[in-house]
C-alpha cells in the first residue's frame, strides 16, 4: 500500500463523491477526465431522479404530470429494480411511502445511488491500469486490477460510535454499502409498517455490484430484526449487521459450514454481555483460518 | 511510524473483523481477526480547535476539481528533530456546508493532535456538524492510521471534505 493514492472530491447528489485512484492514470488527464465524466454522469442522474427538485423527471412522475412511457428508459429500469427489491425483501422495501398528507410518495432514491454509482463507475473502469476505489456518501466501488495487489481497505463505521471503526474490509473487486440512520435521523421506513425498524442499527453488505449492495443494506435494514437472517438468503452477498444493542453479526454467502449460524438466528438480536462492547460471531468456509477474537 | 501511533492510541480497543471479499466467485473469506484499532485518550481534543467558522479564505466551491490542494505550509518551533512538536496546515477542501481546513500537530513522525482551523458555519445545521461530526472525524483519523483505510463506509456525510484537508496536512508532513 505504499503506493501513492491520489484522490479527489466533489458534491453531488446532496452528497460527498470521493475517489481514490492509484496505478498509471491516477494523476494525469486521462485520470482527470474519467473522473469529470462520472461526476457527469452522477449529475444526470440527479437531474432525472432527484425527488427534491421539483422540475426532475421522478418527482414530476410522482405528481402524475408524466406517464412511465414520458420517461427515459433508466427510469424504468430503476422502478424495476424497486419492484424486484420490493418484491425479494416481502414489502419491506418500497419505493413508493406513505407521505404526510396520506398519499403515497415516489421516492427510488433507496435504488438510485447504488445504481447511479455502478454506472458513473464505467469511465474509470475504461482506465488502464489503473485501481479506483469511487465512494458517495460512504458507499462504494472498488477495482483492482492486479489480484495480486493490495486490496482496498474498506472501515466500517461503528453506528454508535463513528469515532471508531468495527471491521475493516479488504476488497480488490466489489462493492459496499452501508445503512444507516447513524448521522441522518430515522430516514428509512420500513415499508411494511411505514414505521422505523427497530433492533438493527445498520446494516453493511459486500457484492459484486454496487447496485445490488445499496439495494439489500436498505432493504435488510428495513427488515430490523431479520436483517441477518434474510441477508444469509441472497446470494454473492456477504455483511455485517449491527443491532442497537451493540451486537455484531457477520453474513457470509456460505450456510453450509456457518457454526453460528443456528444461534445467529435464533437469536439475531440478543442481548450481549454486560459490559461487552461488541459481541462477534463469524464464520469461514475453513473455520481454522479464523483467529478467536479477544474476549471482552 | 504505524508503532508510534499506536503508541498514542491506548485505552479503548474494539475487534476489527476481516472478511475479504476475494471475487466474486471465490466464496471463501480471508482469515483473521483481532487486529486491535483503538482511541486517543482525549476524546474531546477536537472540540479545542476554535474554528474561525468558515471565513470563506477557502474560495469558491463550485464543480471544478475542489481537491484539496495541499497548499499548506508548515510552520512550527523550528527544527526536524523527533522530539520537536511540528503543526502543519493542510490545504482548504470544500464541503457542501463550507470550507475545512485541518492542522496536524507532528513530533517525529507521530500525530500528535489533530485541530480543525477552518469548519463550516452560517446555518443551523452547522451547530450539530461542528458539535458532533468534526470531533469525531477527528478521531477516526487517528483511528484510521493504524488500521489504514482506504475508504470509510457509513453515514459520514462529512468526512469527504475532512479527510481531503487531512490527508494534504499528511502531504504536507510527509507521513
Amino acid at each position: 500500500m505504499s503506493e501513492q493514492l491520489q484522490r479527489y472530491v466533489e458534491h453531488v447528489m446532496g452528497m460527498p463523491i470521493s475517489l481514490a485512484l492509484r496505478g498509471r492514470h491516477a494523476a494525469d488527464l486521462d485520470g482527470r477526465d474519467a473522473w469529470a465524466e462520472a461526476l457527469a454522469a452522477l449529475r444526470d442522474v440527479d437531474r432525472v431522479f432527484s425527488s427534491y427538485r421539483q422540475d426532475s423527471v421522478v418527482s414530476r412522475l410522482g405528481r402524475g404530470e408524466i406517464d412511465l412511457a414520458d420517461c427515459p428508459t433508466e427510469v424504468i429500469e430503476v422502478l424495476d429494480l424497486g419492484a424486484r427489491a420490493e418484491r425479494e425483501s416481502g414489502g419491506a422495501f418500497r419505493v413508493r411511502l406513505p407521505a404526510r398528507d396520506g398519499r403515497t410518495r415516489l421516492d427510488p432514491s433507496g435504488v438510485v445511488k447504488g445504481w447511479a454509482v455502478e454506472r458513473a463507475a464505467r469511465p474509470l473502469r475504461a482506465l488502464e491500469a489503473t485501481d479506483f476505489c469511487l465512494s458517495a456518501g460512504g458507499d462504494m466501488v472498488c477495482r483492482t486490477i492486479d489480484p495480486g495487489a493490495a486490496p482496498w481497505r474498506i472501515g466500517i463505521e461503528d453506528p454508535h460510535d463513528p469515532t471508531r471503526v468495527l471491521a475493516v474490509v479488504p476488497v480488490h473487486n466489489g462493492a459496499v454499502a452501508t445503512s444507516g440512520t447513524a448521522h441522518r435521523g430515522s430516514h428509512l421506513l420500513d415499508g411494511r409498517t411505514g414505521r422505523p425498524p427497530e433492533g438493527v442499527a445498520s446494516v453493511t453488505v459486500v457484492a459484486e455490484s454496487l447496485t445490488w449492495a445499496d439495494i439489500d443494506a436498505t432493504a435488510a435494514y428495513a427488515l430490523g430484526p431479520d436483517a441477518a437472517r434474510w441477508l444469509r438468503t441472497r446470494p454473492g452477498r456477504r455483511g455485517l449487521v449491527v443491532g442497537t444493542d451493540g451486537s455484531t453479526t457477520l453474513v457470509t454467502d456460505d450456510l453450509v459450514s456457518d457454526p453460528w449460524d443456528a444461534s445467529g438466528s435464533a437469536s439475531p438480536a440478543g442481548p450481549t454481555p454486560a459490559g461487552a462492547a461488541t459481541s462477534t460471531r463469524a464464520a469461514s468456509r475453513s473455520a481454522s483460518s479464523w483467529a478467536t477474537p479477544p474476549s471482552g | 511510524m504505524k508503532r508510534n501511533v499506536l503508541w498514542l492510541l491506548s485505552t479503548i480497543t474494539v475487534v476489527v473483523l476481516l472478511f475479504g471479499y476475494h471475487t466474486s466467485t471465490s466464496g471463501a473469506l480471508s482469515a483473521g481477526s483481532g487486529t486491535v484499532v483503538g482511541s486517543p485518550t482525549q476524546p474531546g481534543r477536537a472540540s479545542a480547535a476554535s474554528g474561525q467558522g468558515g471565513s470563506g479564505s477557502g474560495g469558491g466551491g463550485g464543480d471544478g476539481g475542489n481537491q484539496a490542494d495541499g497548499s499548506g505550509s508548515g510552520s512550527g518551533s523550528g527544527g526536524s528533530t523527533a522530539t520537536t512538536s511540528t503543526a502543519v496546515t493542510g490545504g482548504v477542501a470544500q464541503t457542501q456546508w463550507g470550507p475545512v481546513q485541518v492542522q496536524l500537530t507532528t513530533k517525529g513522525s507521530t500525530i500528535t493532535d489533530v485541530a480543525m482551523l477552518q469548519y463550516p458555519s452560517g446555518n443551523p445545521q452547522d451547530d450539530q456538524i461542528n458539535s458532533y461530526a468534526l470531533p469525531i472525524l477527528i478521531q477516526e483519523t487517528l483511528d484510521a492510521q493504524s488500521a489504514q483505510i482506504d475508504m470509510v463506509s457509513g453515514a459520514t456525510v462529512t468526512s469527504v471534505g475532512y479527510v481531503q484537508s487531512l490527508q494534504s496536512a499528511l502531504d504536507q508532513a510527509g507521513l
